[in-house]
Order: structure tokens, then C-alpha cells, then sequence
């Protein structure tokens, strides 16, 4: 309340170079926290003696797991900036699993890879059809688009997989990879840096080699796929329009934006996203085909893209978390129970800086979630690794419940628009 | 407009979306190319059951039913629980570990582990209606994200609590003065239809006349229609949203009971999971309407228990019904918001050909 009446009367426009001065101070903050978050990660590894916390391999393991979950999440992105909520990115990712190992099976990974991106796109269009279209509720296509991606993965496995060599009703294995790239020198180098332990200089070296090792092809192009989203949604007139029909589809309609076309290239480019990330996880995280596959990772990605603020860094930003919890929790028990004084240094910042803010409830929260954490670490030798498991799913919730204020998602998102509705 | 011609409105939309799920089934059997026609699929699917499916159908009815009613409690007031299936699992566990546990006497003992899986479903369907209502987190992701930590919190409390034997796990046994088994229709071979599936009866009931004959219900109906006409007539929505969450997972608390007390007696590899997200398609296949879920729910219940036979005598994948229960829904949704503009255009002309011709434009625009 405070902050808003003390801010002077917005008659005068901003000069422009306040603008640039804050995103110059909002980049540099952003360094800040990263290299203290890298000071404090390696700090708690030498005091718990995990070096599991920031050795390639986990990092290597937290690739892996979070590209998935990324590619959900982007698909998710591109719906919902033009408006239209799909949760059914879970049912769209299991047609992808299937047809990533159909097409694998028969052409090859490459054509596996487009299989799985068509796959999604015909869940991608159902949803279209039936809420651009038709005007039906975005939440409940979703709903039947999950039923039908399960019935028909599990389905079309028994029909096609059971005969096949390595194959069966409900799996698919031995499926030609796709192929990897290895930064020769620096990989090596790296690697045996991160083996020594060092203070700061191995986890960053673990870090780099992570990206240096034996990165999946199509890790690279997730990477490309972040970088073009981000730039067609935010830096191209075409992105503009589908972002206002998100925001407001009588503004764009008006202005002479066909939002039904954009709509549908949005949901159809979901759609295609999350089949990739089906074809992640039964090209590159695992090796082969089963079915319910994505395991509600098409749910986690669209928690990723919400966590991130309908943001692509944002999404990355929690796909990794997401990732890298998933990652630990499959490799070191162990490591999991150093995550908790991570965990607690972390919320014990945040509180500080909340509280620095002058937002005080929220710091109350924070600081004794913090303790609470803190506590749990001291009194215990290990937690149970289901736990873990847990965390996209608490985060999620603890980031909209404490704030919800600072995420702002598309205006008009989840609203079914008709035709005509601009006069 | 007449009653006959509402009703046919009704019908309508189920209608086309069962003989589209039919040919969209059809379709894909062909596409398959299995060795048994579609002729075949549909001879098994069709047939008369025999005794012992009809018993499994009227039981797994009543719980899918229960799951609808779950559903369609929030769906009414546009409020989406999709955790009900979160809940119902939840709220199984403990009621099981409870009852188990043997506290309490005989049939006491059945009435307290009812109270508490509808009190812990409740509960965990509240923690989303409370975020919802103080800090405007969305249902439909509150409950995603609570469906997922319960499974991995039953997973944990299972593993650490519950029996080990060989590699299953489980809850104890319901002692057998607890144990509601119901009624033998026809040999004991053929299985008991369950007792508690009275209790399926009793919710679509007290549905029913919450709906139509109380305040509260009526206040759900006008929210669902208009939420800023229910505010403006003075309807606490945020009360509601809260309120009708809490029915929900209550509701949605009960829905594995029957088979529990009536053949499972214990919380393990006997848990039938899915059902909450079956409830949800079976909520909207049948609008919500207490009656309308009934036809839903015998339909899914039918098809699932038939498919069975598939395995059997063809080569066609029992899980091809799951495609036909899902275009169902997708279908009938579709075809409801179809039937719905069709009527609205119907009742926009009849009223600009009473009306006289000042008032046309008005109509039109």
C-alpha cells in the first residue's frame, strides 16, 4: 500500500534510459545470484561431504531428466500465450513415446523424431478442433485428450510392438540411438578437474563438462527449440500477435489478427513439443519404449512453465530444479539429505531478502520454513527418497502461494473465444 | 419449448457422441489390421454378460458413479477438481490403515472408516480450495499437483508402515466383524454384489436434492452459470468455492469403500486406481446431472467389464476401450456445445418473429 501512494503521479511518461538502467540492475542481480548460489552449492558440498551434489555425472543425469520436462513446458508456453490452457501436454507426450519408438523401429531415429513430433500435433489438433473451434472448456479437452493419449499409447503398443523383436505389449527396446557430441579436449580436462574436489573450481568445472560430455543431439536442439521460442513469442510480429490473442482476442481481432489460425498454429506447435519430449524420454533418457512413459511429466512441465511465469528462461530455470531433484533422487540417497541444508540456506535468503523488502509475512514464512529445514537436516542422518519426488510438485505450490503477486499469466488464458466476439 | 422437444435436445448429444466413439473405435480396429474384424469386436462388446461380469459391472458402477458425483459437485460451479483421484487414494489408504487397525468394534468400525476417508478426502481436496480461495491458486493446478504428492505419500506410508510379504505390501487385514461382503445374486463362484454400493445410491440421492431442494444448491447452479450474477444476488463465492471442494473430496473419499469393506479388506495390490479420472469422464459424459451420470457410468463400467472378453477369443487389445471411453467424452462435449448454439439460434429466432420490428436489430446484434 505503502509503495503505491508514495509513487509519484504517472502523468509524465518515463524517460526511457530508467528502463535500460533497471534491466541493467536486474541483469546484474542476476549475476550476483548466480555466483553466490554457485559459492553456496560448493560450500555445502565440502561441509557434507557429498561431492554427488556437483559431480558430471549427476549434472550429466540432470540434462537428462529435465529436457522432458522443458519440452512440456514449452509446449505449454506456446498454448497458453495465445490463451489456451492444454493439460493436455500429459496425453500429446505419451503419443510421442509411441511414435518416437514406432518410427525409430522402422526409418530410424531421425524420421523417430518427427513421428513423435506428428504424433503430438494429431493430440495437438484434437485440442485445437475442440477448443478453438468448437468453444468446449480448455480444462476438460485436456481432460479426454489424457484419456485418449493412454488408451490409445497403451492400444496401439499391444497392435504393433507385440510381434516386433525386442518388442512387447507394453515395451519396445533396442531402438537405434540418436547420436552424441563430445567436445574432445575440453571434455577429458573437465571431467578430471571435477574429480578433484576442488573448492568452487570442480563444480564449475563438473558444470561445463556436463555440457561437454556426451550431449544427446537432441539435447542441442531443446536447446535451439528454447531459443527460437523465445525469440519468435518476444522478438517477431508473429509472436506479437499470438501473445495478444493470449491477452486479449477481441483487441487482436479487431486489429485484424485471425485469432482462430493463431490459436491453432499455438496449440498445434504444443502439441509437437510435448511428442518431442515423449521421444526424449524413449530415445535419449532411457532406451526404448513403455508404456505411461511420461508418468506425469506432460503435468510437471506445464507446473515448470507456471513456476517460470509464463517465461521461457523462467521455464528452463524450473525444469532444471525439477530435473536436477529427479536426478539425485535416482542416483545418491545421500545427496538427497545435503540438498536439505541447500534447501534451507536458500529459503533462509529468500526470507531475508523478502524481509528486506519489507515484505513481512512473507519473510516469516519463508525464514521458518527455512528453520524448519535447517532442523530437519541437524536432527537426521537420511531422508526417505520419496521425498524428492515430491519437490516439482511442493514447489509449484509454494511458488504460487507466496507469489502469486509477481506471476502474471496471459489475460485472457483459459477463456474460450468466439469468432466475431470484437463487433 | 416443449418438454418433449427439451428432452430430445438432451438426448441428443449423447447420442452422436456414442455413435461417434463407436465409429472412431471401428476406425481404429481396422487401421490396426487385426485379424478379427470389427464384426467380432462388436459381437463380444454387445453380447449378453455372463453372470459373474454383471455382478462386476454393478459394482464397478457404483464406484465410478461415486467418482462422477465427486466430479460433478465442483463441475456444477465451473470448479475443476481433477484430484479426485489424489483424494480417493489417499483417503482409501488411511481409511484402510484405520479400519485395519481394528480400534474399533465390528460395525463401528465400518461407520468410522467411512468418517474418516471422507474426512481425509475432504481434507486434501480442501488444501486446494483453501489456496484457491486465501491466495487464488488455481483448482485445476492445486489439484494436479496434490494428486501426485499423495501417490507418493501412500507410496512412502506404505512402504514404511504397511506389511511386506514376498514383494508386496500391504495394510492388515480387516478383522472379519467389520467386513461387509452384501449379496450373492446367483452361485458364490459368480461373486457378491457389494453392500456398500447402497452407499453409490445414497450420494446420487443426496445429490440430487442438494441440487434441487436447498439453498446451497441452488447457489452452485447460479454460479455456474454466471459467476457476477451470483455475486451481484449476493452469493459468497469464495464460501462456495471452499464449500463445494470440501462435498467433493468428501464425496470423493467414499469411492473405493465398497470394494474395501466388501472383498478387498486390505489397502494393497487389491487398490483399483484410475477411478478418479474415469469419474471425471463419466461427470461429463452424463452433464453432471445426477441421472444423467447413472447411463455414464453403467456405459463405462460395461465396456471396461466386455473388454475383457477381448483378450479371450480375439486378438484385438482390451485397451481399445479406453479410446472409445475418451472420444466419448471429447465427442460429447463437443456435441453439447453444438446442440447448445443450435438451441440458442432456434430461441434468438423464434423471439425476432413474436417481437415486433423495432426490437429485431436488437436481437440480432
Amino acid at each position: 500500500m505503502s509503495t503505491s501512494t508514495s509513487a509519484p503521479a504517472g502523468s509524465r511518461p518515463k524517460p526511457p534510459s530508467e528502463r535500460a538502467r533497471r534491466y541493467a540492475g536486474f541483469q546484474r542481480r542476476g549475476w550476483i545470484i548466480v555466483v553466490g548460489a554457485i559459492v553456496v552449492v560448493s560450500a555445502v558440498r565440502i561441509v557434507t561431504g557429498t561431492d554427488d551434489i556437483t559431480s558430471a555425472n549427476t549434472l550429466r543425469a540432470t540434462i537428462l531428466s529435465a529436457c522432458p520436462i522443458l519440452l512440456a513446458g514449452l509446449g505449454g508456453l506456446w498454448s497458453e500465450r495465445a490463451g489456451v490452457v492444454n493439460i493436455g501436454l500429459e496425453g500429446q507426450m505419451l503419443l510421442g513415446t509411441w511414435g518416437a519408438a514406432y518410427f525409430t523401429y522402422w526409418y530410424g531415429p531421425w524420421v523417430g523424431l518427427l513421428g513423435a513430433a506428428a504424433m503430438g500435433l494429431i493430440g495437438g489438433l484434437l485440442h485445437a478442433i475442440a477448443t478453438v473451434t468448437f468453444g468446449v472448456d480448455h480444462i476438460v479437452s485436456g481432460v479426454a485428450i489424457n484419456i485418449i493419449g493412454l488408451g490409445a499409447t497403451q492400444f496401439l503398443a499391444e497392435a504393433y510392438f507385440s510381434d516386433l523383436q525386442y518388442g512387447g505389449p507394453r515395451q519396445l527396446t533396442g531402438l537405434e540411438g540418436l547420436p552424441f557430441a563430445t567436445v574432445p579436449g575440453l571434455s577429458d580436462g573437465l571431467n578430471n578437474l571435477n574429480g578433484q574436489h576442488w573448492f568452487l573450481v570442480s563444480d564449475v568445472a563438473g558444470f561445463l563438462a556436463a555440457f561437454t560430455t556426451r550431449v544427446s543431439v537432441l539435447t542441442i536442439i531443446v536447446a535451439v527449440l528454447v531459443a527460437v521460442t523465445a525469440w519468435l513469442l518476444w522478438r517477431t510480429s508473429f509472436g506479437l500477435r499470438l501473445r495478444s490473442c493470449g491477452e486479449s482476442p477481441a483487441a487482436a481481432e479487431s486489429l485484424g489478427v485471425n485469432v482462430y489460425r493463431y490459436k491453432y498454429v499455438a496449440v498445434l506447435v504444443s502439441g509437437a513439443l510435448a511428442g518431442l519430449g515423449g521421444a526424449f524420454l524413449a530415445l535419449v533418457a532411457s532406451n526404448g519404449f513403455t508404456t505411461n512413459q511420461a508418468g506425469g511429466r506432460g503435468y510437471i512441465g506445464l507446473a515448470a512453465m507456471i513456476s517460470g511465469n509464463w517465461r521461457p528462461m523462467g521455464t528452463v530455470g524450473a525444469s532444471v530444479l525439477f530435473g536436477y531433484t529427479d536426478a539425485l533422487r535416482l542416483r545418491t540417497p545421500a545427496a538427497v539429505h545435503a540438498l536439505l541444508l541447500l534447501v534451507a540456506i536458500g529459503l533462509l535468503a529468500l526470507a531475508a531478502y523478502r524481509a528486506y523488502r519489507g515484505a513481512r509475512v512473507a519473510a516469516v514464512v519463508l525464514g521458518l520454513l527455512g528453520i524448519g529445514f535447517l532442523l530437519w537436516f541437524l536432527l537426521t542422518d537420511t531422508v526417505p527418497r520419496e521425498f524428492t519426488g515430491m519437490t516439482p510438485y511442493v514447489v509449484t505450490l509454494l511458488v504460487l502461494s507466496l507469489a502469486s503477486q509477481r506471476l502474471r499469466m496471459p489475460a485472457a488464458d483459459g477463456q474460450v473465444y468466439r469468432k466475431g466476439s470484437a463487433g | 419449448m416443449t418438454f418433449v422437444r427439451r428432452a430430445g435436445f438432451g438426448l441428443l448429444a449423447p447420442v452422436i457422441a456414442v455413435v461417434i466413439a463407436m465409429l472412431a473405435t471401428s476406425i481404429v480396429i481396422v487401421a490396426s489390421g487385426s485379424d478379427s474384424g470389427v464384426g467380432d469386436f462388436w459381437r463380444i462388446i454387445l453380447a449378453k454378460p455372463p453372470n459373474r461380469i454383471l455382478v462386476n459391472i454393478v459394482n464397478q458402477t457404483t464406484m465410478i458413479y461415486l467418482a462422477a458425483v465427486a466430479a460433478a459437485v465442483g463441475f456444477r460451479m465451473n470448479l475443476f477438481n481433477i484430484g479426485v483421484e489424489g483424494q480417493y487414494l489417499l483417503a482409501s489408504y488411511v481409511a484402510a490403515t484405520f479400519a485395519g487397525a481394528g480400534l474399533l468394534p465390528g460395525p463401528v468400525n465400518v461407520v468410522g472408516g467411512l468418517v474418516i476417508a471422507v474426512v481425509v478426502g475432504a481434507a486434501w481436496a480442501g488444501i486446494a480450495g483453501v489456496l484457491r480461495v486465501t491466495r487464488g491458486v488455481s483448482e485445476v493446478i492445486g489439484t494436479i499437483m496434490l494428486n501426485s504428492i499423495a501417490g507418493i505419500l501412500v507410496g512412502y506410508l506404505l512402504d514404511r508402515y504397511g506389511i511386506h510379504g514376498g514383494n508386496q505390501v500391504r495394510t492388515h487385514t480387516l478383522s472379519q466383524g467389520s467386513q461387509v461382503p452384501g449379496w450373492t445374486p446367483f452361485t458364490a463362484a459368480d461373486g457378491a454384489v457389494w453392500a456398500l454400493d447402497l452407499l453409490a445410491v445414497a450420494v446420487g440421492i443426496g445429490f440430487w436434492v442438494l441440487l434441487n431442494r436447498t439453498r446451497f444448491g441452488f447457489d452452485l447452479r447460479a454460479t455456474g452459470m454466471s459467476q457476477s450474477a451470483a455475486v451481484a444476488s449476493g452469493i459468497n463465492v469464495k464460501r462456495m468455492v471452499l464449500v463445494a471442494m470440501l462435498l467433493s473430496g468428501g464425496v470423493a473419499g467414499l469411492i473405493w469403500m465398497p470394494a474395501f469393506y466388501g472383498s478387498a479388506y486390505t489397502y494393497g495390490t487389491t487398490f483399483q486406481a484410475g477411478l478418479g479420472f474415469t469419474g471425471i469422464a463419466v461427470a461429463l459424459l452424463g452433464r453432471n446431472q445426477p441421472v444423467g451420470m447413472i447411463f455414464g457410468a453403467v456405459l463405462f463400467a460395461f465396456l471396461t467389464a466386455q473388454s475383457n472378453s477381448l483378450t479371450l477369443q480375439t486378438d484385438i487389445s482390451a485397451s481399445v476401450v479406453l479410446i472409445t471411453q475418451g472420444v466419448a467424452v471429447l465427442a460429447v462435449v463437443v456435441a453439447y456445445e453444438l446442440v447448445r448454439r443450435y438451441r440458442t439460434r432456434l430461441e434468438q429466432r423464434a423471439v425476432a418473429q413474436v417481437s415486433p420490428d423495432p426490437t429485431r436489430e436488437g436481437v440480432a446484434a
